[in-house]
């Protein structure tokens, strides 16, 4: 009889350590992974074609949709891209909110991560306590702009509208006794500014509980650490960005190497690896929380003392107030013209990148002239990352694939498109 | 960025070298892109390729606004229909590359014939571009050539037709459902018209 080498296993689509919708094929050599071939396009949209047929405005909801963890951060690259062929200037206050809420993303993302990444090697609780900070953040989504997701928050020009002055409360119910309700509601009694500092003083003694929980436990270093290495020449020639190269020990990153919004007039620092595997990856986005916290607090501090205009005053970009539009001409007709036709972009093409939570998240965009993109293209750092993913299971074993997928962060949202 | 400007000007051509928007974009010949590329990253330091995409320039500077529409649809104020594309070629494929040790970027553009629409592969150059080619492959039909596995990537198994093309159309064309008497999932063309909601329009 002949002696069976190598098998193949078909992991996923439908898979709770997947992430969403990812095939793998694996082929296998008892439990040694041999070779794992990515199929992808389950969830593919189809959303740059749709961009090319919508006015730029209409497609900024589209992003959020696209890694769907980090939805404003995905709004910011395709906004300054826009703001970059039109050179207007967006006021300082709403690249201020801009800031803040990619980090408070950020934050988001790698709380996401960090629960499900715990929970498929093994670790339950992290999972439920990540998602209670989460709730927290997700409220401010909800404050700011009504949704507790798909936000389309950011807008050409600015941000759609000014902080609230008002944090939403919880109601009374026949479920919560009148004691809880003023607990629930004790941190929500000032602005929205006054909640997120309030989670910045509380946040930090969230991240040292997870750190209790996992970075010295015994069980989650014998999933991390060694695997999936690798080494900072092998990251650069696979493309990868963010975290994946950091924890190869590059220190790249876009709010440093090359500054937008206000990165360079805020103090944070970048956290490298040492080894480039999954466990330097690990402390590298646990760090990352940390300093992201630093600049909310920053952000804050400047938006508290600094009130202003949210929106470029540029009207055939930034819609008109609705008061000027009852008795001005001019605020009517650019009104309308606004949300009939849109506006044109020059000629050209620009690639505007930012240091998105997993890595560089970039837009290439294409203008013609007209109100609608001509070609858009978006870069996902995922879409890199997964590609790797041969190369990073190679030689390990079945078990350590979910760690990988874990340690790339990835989402479909964005790799599919 | 002047210094690398004037470096790339005095290598591939002053003509070939583009900077708006403050970006530098290099046009090459399609047939010298491997060798170019690894001029690229080798002397100048391009040690990453961020990305790479197709773009096809079929329907480049046309306008939705349709002459004489006063009897059917939108009509006032319609503008010249400008004809200016100025692309010889129709496809297009463009290099993001980003240099990490240099922190530099530059886009590398390389045009290909619509008729064999083939470029050589650069995944000897960048291991990243292996996925990169499949997918401009998948969207655009653009032949990468010593590419060692180009198959579809993001659309389903058995599509046919490339779905970025200018000439696919938005609605796609076929439509799926599950029939109750083949007791499968049969294909259909589609069912539904297309449909503009906001007419494209070219303003100077």
């Amino acid at each position: 009889m002949a002696e069976i080498h190598n098998y193949t296993l078909n992991f996923g689509p439908q898979h709770p350590a997947a992430h969403g919708v990812l095939r793998l094929i694996l082929e296998i050599d008892g439990e040694v992974i041999k070779r794992a071939d990515p199929h992808i396009g389950l969830l593919h949209r189809g959303t740059e074609k749709l961009a090319e047929s919508k006015p730029y405005n209409h497609s900024i909801g589209y992003m959020d949709r696209l890694d769907y963890v980090s939805m404003m951060c995905n709004e910011h690259a395709f906004v300054m891209a826009i703001e970059k062929m039109l050179e207007i200037e967006v006021p300082q206050r709403a690249q201020y909110i801009r800031v803040m809420f990619d980090e408070i993303t950020r934050i988001l993302n790698h709380l996401m991560w960090l629960g499900t990444h715990g929970l498929d090697v093994g670790a339950m609780s992290i999972f439920l306590y990540a998602f209670r900070e989460r709730e927290k953040l997700i409220d401010c989504y909800e404050a700011v702009s009504g949704s507790r997701m798909h936000a389309t928050y950011y807008r050409p020009g600015g941000v759609y509208r000014d902080l609230p002055d008002k944090m939403p409360q919880y109601l009374e119910s026949d479920f919560r006794t009148n004691k809880e309700l003023a607990q629930m509601n004790k941190n929500r009694q000032g602005s929205l500014l006054d909640f997120i500092a309030d989670f910045t003083e509380e946040f930090p003694k969230s991240i040292q509980q997870y750190d209790d929980l996992l970075t010295d436990n015994r069980i989650w270093k014998q999933r991390l650490v060694n695997i999936g290495i690798v080494t900072a020449k092998r990251a650069k020639q696979l493309g990868f960005t963010g975290p994946m190269l950091r924890g190869s020990g590059v220190a790249w990153d876009l709010r440093k190497k090359q500054p937008y919004s206000v990165y360079n007039q805020l103090d944070f620092d970048i956290p490298v690896g040492v080894t480039g595997d999954s466990y330097d990856r690990y402390l590298v986005r646990m760090e990352e929380m940390r300093q992201s916290n630093r600049i909310i607090k920053q952000c804050v501090a400047w938006l508290k003392d600094n009130p202003g205009e949210v929106m470029s005053d540029d009207h055939k970009v930034a819609p008109p107030s609705r008061v000027a539009m009852k008795d001005d001409m001019e605020s009517l007709i650019h009104h309308f013209k606004l949300f009939t036709e849109g506006y044109c972009l020059p000629k050209g093409e620009v690639y505007c990148a930012i240091e998105h939570p997993k890595g560089e998240f970039g837009i290439y965009l294409i203008s013609d002239g007209a109100n609608k993109p001509y070609r858009v293209k978006i870069r996902a750092p995922g879409f890199a990352h997964l590609a790797a993913m041969d190369e990073m299971t190679k030689g390990h074993m079945l078990s350590d694939v979910v760690t990988i997928i874990g340690t790339q962060d990835i989402v479909f949202g964005e790799i599919d498109r | 960025m002047a210094d690398l400007k004037t470096q790339l000007m005095a290598e591939f051509g002053k003509q070939n070298l583009l900077d708006a928007f403050g970006e530098l974009s290099l046009n090459v010949d399609s047939a010298d892109i491997v060798k170019t590329c690894l001029k690229l990253r080798d002397s100048f330091f391009f040690d990453t390729l961020i990305d790479l995409c197709g773009v096809d320039y079929l329907a480049y500077g046309q306008s939705d606004w349709d002459a004489d529409a006063s009897s059917s649809g939108f009509s006032r104020g319609r503008e010249i229909q400008s004809d200016e594309n100025t692309h010889e070629q129709r496809f297009a494929v463009v290099y993001q590359l980003l240099s990490v040790s240099k922190n530099q970027r530059l886009r590398v553009k390389a045009y290909v014939d619509e008729a064999q629409p083939i470029i050589q592969s650069v995944t000897n150059v960048w291991k990243s571009a292996n996925w990169y080619e499949r997918e401009a492959f998948d969207l655009f039909g653009i032949l990468f050539e010593n590419h060692t596995d180009l198959r579809r990537i993001l659309t389903d198994y058995g599509f046919k037709g490339h779905p970025l093309r200018k000439d696919f159309p938005l609605i796609g064309e076929v439509e799926m459902r599950y029939d109750e008497d083949l007791a499968r999932v049969v294909y259909e063309p589609v069912s539904i018209e297309p449909n503009i909601s906001v007419p494209r329009v070219i303003r100077k």
